[in-house]
């Protein structure tokens, strides 16, 4: 049951009324119990943030840690306990702006973990600033005429520092959503998941996309898949969700490639 | 039939449920509570269970 990992009286959750947060939330838990995940086995560490208070609401361990620095503390348990299942929450703030150097380094070293990043496309703890994936001409608390700004696309960053297992999908989407996480889960070495996520009461609202089904619908609209981004010019994807898997191909992980060495060393002490 | 269940502490009257179900299941009271008013429509397809940011709709059945 979902629920045995639910921290139930918790409940209900901190976030805002139709914040996508706990959409994704679900769609992890449900994994987990699928696969039959114990708390002992299972770590969910976090950073700073709305999407950062996750971890409060769950029954395996979990590691808060700071502001941009999940992935460090991820790749820490993982090299002390390479068995643990470990699953790393982090918000675009988190995870590419602030956090950014880490999770390049994490997917260069092809840490065995599921990384999985909810993009609400600006900083909804602090008040609604722009982040590193605030799209051009977007209004923020910091950029009330509109941003001036690129924002990144977050899944070519981590493709390019050598992840093997990259994809999107969105909280609209949820049954493709819940498809990526679990070949994430399946998948060994870094795997990372950006999910596209509404916050309603930052970005919707400076943005004026209306109430929590209406920014649902509006990512619905700006949602591509892959196939269909293929033929289409950059200038045309301006401001579009594409989803899908990036990358999906076998890479010795980082724990294996560590354990290798230290079975060398060994080998070579008996001689 | 399918048995929709709202847990109405959990709940924030967002509207996605109702506004996304594929077979128009729920209506919306005064103070914008879902209300699963024609479960007899309804498919077991979950996504209002799955859609939802609350953990607060079960299907059943
Ligand atoms: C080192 C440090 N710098 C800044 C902050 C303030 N701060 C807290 S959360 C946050 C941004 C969160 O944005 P994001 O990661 O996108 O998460 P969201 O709230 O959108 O889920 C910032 C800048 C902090 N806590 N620590
Ligand atoms: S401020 Fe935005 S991200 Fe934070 S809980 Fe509210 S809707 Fe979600
Ligand atoms: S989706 Fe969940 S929180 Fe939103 S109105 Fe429906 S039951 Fe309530
Ligand atoms: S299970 Fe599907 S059809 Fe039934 S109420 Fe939920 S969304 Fe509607
Ligand atoms: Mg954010």
């Amino acid at each position: 049951m979902i629920k045995d990992y639910l921290l139930e009286e918790k409940l209900p959750l901190f976030w805002c009324a139709g914040c996508g947060n706990g959409i994704v939330l679900q769609a992890i838990l449900r994994n987990i119990d699928k696969r039959g995940f114990t708390r002992e086995n299972t770590v969910i560490t976090t950073g700073i943030g709305c999407w950062g208070k996750a971890d409060d609401y769950v029954t395996t361990n979990s590691f808060h840690g700071t502001h941009g620095r999940a992935l460090p503390f991820s790749t820490g348990i993982k090299l002390a306990n390479p068995s643990l299942n470990v699953f790393t929450l982090m918000g675009d703030g988190d995870g590419i702006t602030i956090g950014g150097n880490h999770l390049i380094h994490a997917a260069r070293r092809n840490v065995d973990l599921v990384a999985i990043m909810v993009n609400n496309l600006n900083y909804g703890m602090t008040g609604g600033q722009y982040s590193g994936t605030t799209p051009k001409h977007a209004i923020t608390k910091t950029s009330p005429y509109g941003h001036v700004e690129n924002g990144f696309d977050v899944c070519k960053v981590v493709q390019a520092a050598g992840a093997p297992f990259v994809a999107r999908g969105t909280v609209y989407d949820v049954v493709q959503l819940d498809k990526l996480i679990s070949k994430a889960i399946d998948h060994k070495g870094f795997s990372f998941v950006e999910v596209i996520s509404p916050c309603p009461t930052h970005f919707g609202r400076s943005n004026k996309l209306g109430d929590a089904p209406k920014m649902m619908q509006w990512i619905k609209d700006n949602t591509i898949s892959q196939e269909k981004a293929a033929g289409m010019t950059r200038d045309e994807l301006q401001g579009k969700f594409v989803t899908g898997i990036f990358e999906e191909r076998e890479q010795e992980d980082y724990s294996t490639a560590y354990q290798k060495v230290i079975d060398s060393l060994r080998g070579g002490e008996n001689e | 039939m399918k048995t929709i269940t709202i847990n109405e502490k959990w709940c924030k009257k967002c509207g996605i449920c109702a506004a996304f179900c594929p077979k128009k299941v729920f209506d919306r009271d005064e103070d914008g509570r879902p209300v699963a008013a024609r479960p007899e429509d309804c498919i077991g397809c979950r996504l209002c269970e799955m859609r939802c940011p609350d953990f607060a709709v079960t299907v059943e059945g």
